[in-house]
């Protein structure tokens, strides 16, 4: 019963809405538009340039040594992408093991299906109902010599790991001092993000609260060709990483992925769409909203807008947003968490902070996210940035 | 999960998955009985619910009360005037070994008096002795493998010397000098040995149980990789203020359903700093948690090193067997000592009763009865000991005391496994502010000095 709920449930968070006129459904009118909406218009992850909908998009990737690209690449949606991944870390190094709640018959969302049954029991396996306890026991494999990849099923209920996270998995390598050991080994998966009816304890983004902690990698990728590269360098890197999955595109964000293994680089940023008259940096979801607030607004306002996909979002690659903000002189930091003291605050800081941007800025920083608000139900479409939005803080940058 | 609020946090989450789903049109036309379904024989006396198998059932309406149960017994191999209780007990080590431990115990003893002194002189910052436990740690030590990775909590001085930390190891943490293997990060006491497979010690309680139960699993899979591989156990520390932690629960669930090799060693001395038990938790200590948890579980006098030598023996044995399985020990002892150099235990416990375990049960003297009894050791051999002990404390420690600190670019270092763009801006950063003012700060007694924050140029 409990899998059956949660296979609809996953339908129900992530199938991409037709964008024809359904006759309107009061169960599902949290998730629906106005009628006569122009900009908050449901995302097409069919057609969005962000994703590879062709092999030979997907091949033009230049981060991606050419053996790979030479070889097959294969639709994937970002479940399929990061159970590829999981898959070949598994499969290339006995030291990785897959586990936590539900997760050995696939997981909730799907992203560790066939990984018991491949690899063994021993190495993909369920625990319990213990998030502090998941993260402690990751920490402890990994000090032995492990790579424990340990999976938190929301992000909303990371938080009784905390302790684990901020006190020893952190801090571990610093303590341990001459000692030489770490948790470098680990890496932490959790979905995060709204869904259109996540509500407050379904929908949270919490990065920001891992950025303020030196000694890991936090990483958000925003499609399933990224996802695997990214979650592959995490597995591999030797610092711990916390590796955050916007659960929304699941099944939404489809593209061609190349099928041998491969690793995108950390703590690098990606301008995905270059531009010279303002800067939006993103990472996850919203850079599918920013695409579409940025098509109008090149369209309507005539400028050219570049967008950076932060990607590992601490420690964070400040050269290639620094040398975008040179060339564009206005910058929008767009995220789907709270405003307050969160990543934009410290972009919008660091910009400021050096002299050579400071000096090149014409207009302020603008911070485009949720309000400082908890994720209520019923409200969602007005507390997450969406394109119009998005849109109206570049027309005001533009016109500052 | 003790926690109600995180109970019912659960209750909602699994709600409202469910609810979420709510919308579907799938009618359940064809029920599937799933593992989670009731079954039952006819006539079964006993029903198997997913969650209680082999439970009878009784019409009888009644709460078990934990008055109704016997207390655990503590298990004990000489009483406290160094008498073989356990008839069946001979010592399955030289006269020469045993005399090794009693140094080992006797050394953590004049090392707590000479450092909680050099604290309360200003020479150190802080400092935690060990006084009434020595028997705990140096006897579980003397019969984990060497090999065997061990996780503290912050009372095992005991362990770490009998494993081979050395005086200079010991004092060069203590005065967080350059040969600090910590590097001048952390507090006093926060020992940590690669070599000698003892994790670090950090502050944050009962974070090293979980930690020991994933460790156990590591160990665990290797040997599965590698069956030519030695047999290892995890053994980890804590004390009974530890226990009431949630990772106490979390580790000792996890290490039970995943069948880790783990020997949880509980040092419960009667006191998480002011608190006494009562205020700490109900119940039959923390033994009974074992067995609630489904592990194998025993409780022992803590003051009698045999008795913590036989009890550790079995129960890495019981730890190997099934491909693996977590065992609890309780030992029992008392906080002879105040908490730290930053309590004083007279202010909520009398000085009188202090001096009364002190003098009536005492793991050090415990030992030495069996000794002299035995005919090995007497009051010349005692007094030697001790002089040669304390001159070698203290050689250590006057050495130590003078050696340099770590260099203070190291501070950047190990917060990643290479230095970022932002720790190297940040080093630099450093350097020009204490180049600016040099009056302000000292740093001659840091090994390098200001040169120190030059950063390193391929990294």
């Amino acid at each position: 019963m409990k899998r059956q709920a949660v296979r609809h449930l996953k339908g129900a968070l992530a199938h991409p809405r037709a964008r024809s006129a359904a006759p309107l459904n009061l169960a599902r009118c949290y998730s629906t538009h106005p009628p006569n909406a122009k900009l908050n218009l449901p995302i097409d992850y069919s057609t969005t340039p962000l994703l590879a909908h062709t092999s030979a998009i997907a091949k033009q990737n230049t981060e991606i040594s050419s053996d790979v690209l030479h070889g097959a690449t294969k639709k994937m949606n970002l479940f399929q992408a990061i159970n590829d991944a999981l898959n070949i870390a598994l499969t290339e190094d006995e030291t990785v093991s897959v586990f936590g709640e539900d997760v050995a018959f696939g997981g909730v969302f799907r992203c560790t299906m066939k990984l018991a049954e491949t690899h063994g029991a021993d190495r993909v396996f369920n625990t319990p109902l213990t998030e502090q306890g998941i993260l402690g026991f990751a920490i402890g494999m990994a000090v032995e010599g492990m790579r424990p990849v340990a999976e938190i099923q929301f992000a909303d209920y990371v938080f009784p790991a905390f302790d684990q996270i901020v006190n020893e998995a952190a801090k571990k390598r610093y303590y341990e001092g001459a000692n030489g050991r770490s948790a470098g080994g680990m890496t932490v998966r959790m979905p995060c993000g709204t869904v259109g009816h996540g509500a407050l304890y379904h929908s949270q983004s919490p990065e920001a609260l891992f950025t303020h902690v030196p000694g890991m990698r936090v990483i958000m990728p925003r499609s399933p060709l990224q996802a695997k590269g990214l979650l592959l360098a995490a597995i591999r890197s030797n610092d711990p990483c916390i590796f955050m999955e916007p659960k929304i595109l699941y099944r939404a964000a489809v593209e061609e992925v190349p099928v041998a293994p491969y690793e995108l680089p950390l703590s690098k940023a990606e301008v995905i769409k270059e531009g010279k008259n303002v800067t939006i940096v993103s990472y996850g979801q919203p850079l599918y909203n920013c695409m579409a607030a940025i098509k109008q607004a090149e369209e309507d306002l005539g400028i050219s807008v570049e967008l950076i996909d932060l990607r590992t979002i601490y420690p964070w690659d400040k050269k290639t947003v620094f040398e975008s903000v040179q060339k564009t002189g206005r910058v929008l930091v767009v995220h789907e968490s709270m405003v307050n003291a969160g990543v934009g605050a410290e972009v919008a800081a660091a910009i400021q902070e050096n002299a050579d941007t400071f000096n090149r800025l014409e207009a302020p920083v603008s911070r485009v996210a949720g309000w400082s608000i908890h994720n209520a139900l019923i409200f969602e479409k007005f507390h997450v940035p969406d394109v119009a939005r998005i849109y109206d803080s570049i027309k005001k940058t533009v016109q500052y | 999960m003790l926690n109600p609020l995180k109970a019912n946090s659960r209750v909602l989450r699994r709600a409202s998955i469910r609810r979420l789903a709510q919308p579907s049109v799938s009618v359940i036309s064809n029920p599937i009985r799933s593992a989670g379904s009731l079954s039952q024989r006819p006539n079964s006396g006993f029903v198997s619910f997913p969650g209680a198998l082999k439970s009878s059932f009784t019409s009888s309406l009644k709460f078990e009360t934990p008055e109704s149960y016997t207390a655990l017994p503590t298990y004990r191999v000489v009483d406290q005037n160094g008498q073989v209780v356990d008839p069946s007990f001979s010592p399955d080590i030289s006269d020469e070994a045993v005399i090794k431990l009693y140094k080992d115990m006797l050394y953590i003893s004049i090392m707590d008096l000479i450092m909680f002194d050099a604290q309360r002189q200003g020479r150190l910052s802080f400092y935690m002795v060990s006084a009434g436990e020595e028997a705990v740690s140096v006897g579980t030590s003397s019969v984990l493998d060497k090999d065997d990775p061990v996780f503290c909590q912050y009372r095992e001085q005991g362990l770490f010397k009998e494993r081979g930390f050395t005086t200079e190891q010991f004092m060069s943490q203590l005065f967080a000098n350059r040969n600090d293997n910590g590097r001048g990060r952390n507090m006093p006491i926060h020992y940590g040995c690669k070599p000698l497979n003892i994790h670090t010690v950090s502050s944050p309680l009962a974070t090293q149980l979980p930690q020991a139960s994933g460790a156990a699993y590591a160990l665990k899979l290797q040997r599965l990789q590698d069956p030519s591989s030695k047999p290892r156990v995890a053994a980890v520390f804590f004390g009974e203020g530890a226990a009431s932690e949630g990772d106490f629960h979390a580790a000792l669930n996890i290490a039970a359903t995943r069948s880790c090799p783990v020997v949880f060693i509980c040092r419960n001395n009667g006191f998480a700093i002011s608190t006494p038990t009562l205020d700490q938790y109900r119940g039959d200590g923390i033994a009974s948690r074992g067995i609630g948890y489904g592990i194998d579980t025993i409780r022992i006098d803590g003051n009698d090193i045999w008795a913590v030598r036989e009890a550790t023996k079995k129960a890495r044995e019981m730890a190997l067997q099934d491909g693996g399985k977590p065992v609890l020990i309780e030992a029992m002892t008392y906080r002879v000592s105040h908490h730290s150099t930053s309590d004083d235990s007279f202010a909520y416990r009398a000085r009188v009763e202090v001096e009364d375990w002190k003098r009536r049960d005492n793991p050090i003297t415990r030992l030495r009865k069996w000794m002299e009894a035995k005919g090995c050791w007497d009051e010349a051999k005692e007094k030697e000991a001790r002089d040669s002990l304390r001159k070698e404390i203290l050689k250590g420690f006057s050495e130590a005391e003078r050696e340099k600190k770590p260099p203070i670019g190291s501070m950047f270092e190990d917060v990643y496994e290479s230095l970022t763009p932002d720790l190297k801006e940040q080093m630099g950063q450093l350097k020009e502010l204490l180049e600016t003012y040099p009056e302000e700060y000292d740093v001659a007694s840091y090994e390098g000095g200001v040169a120190s924050l030059d950063v390193p140029k391929d990294n």
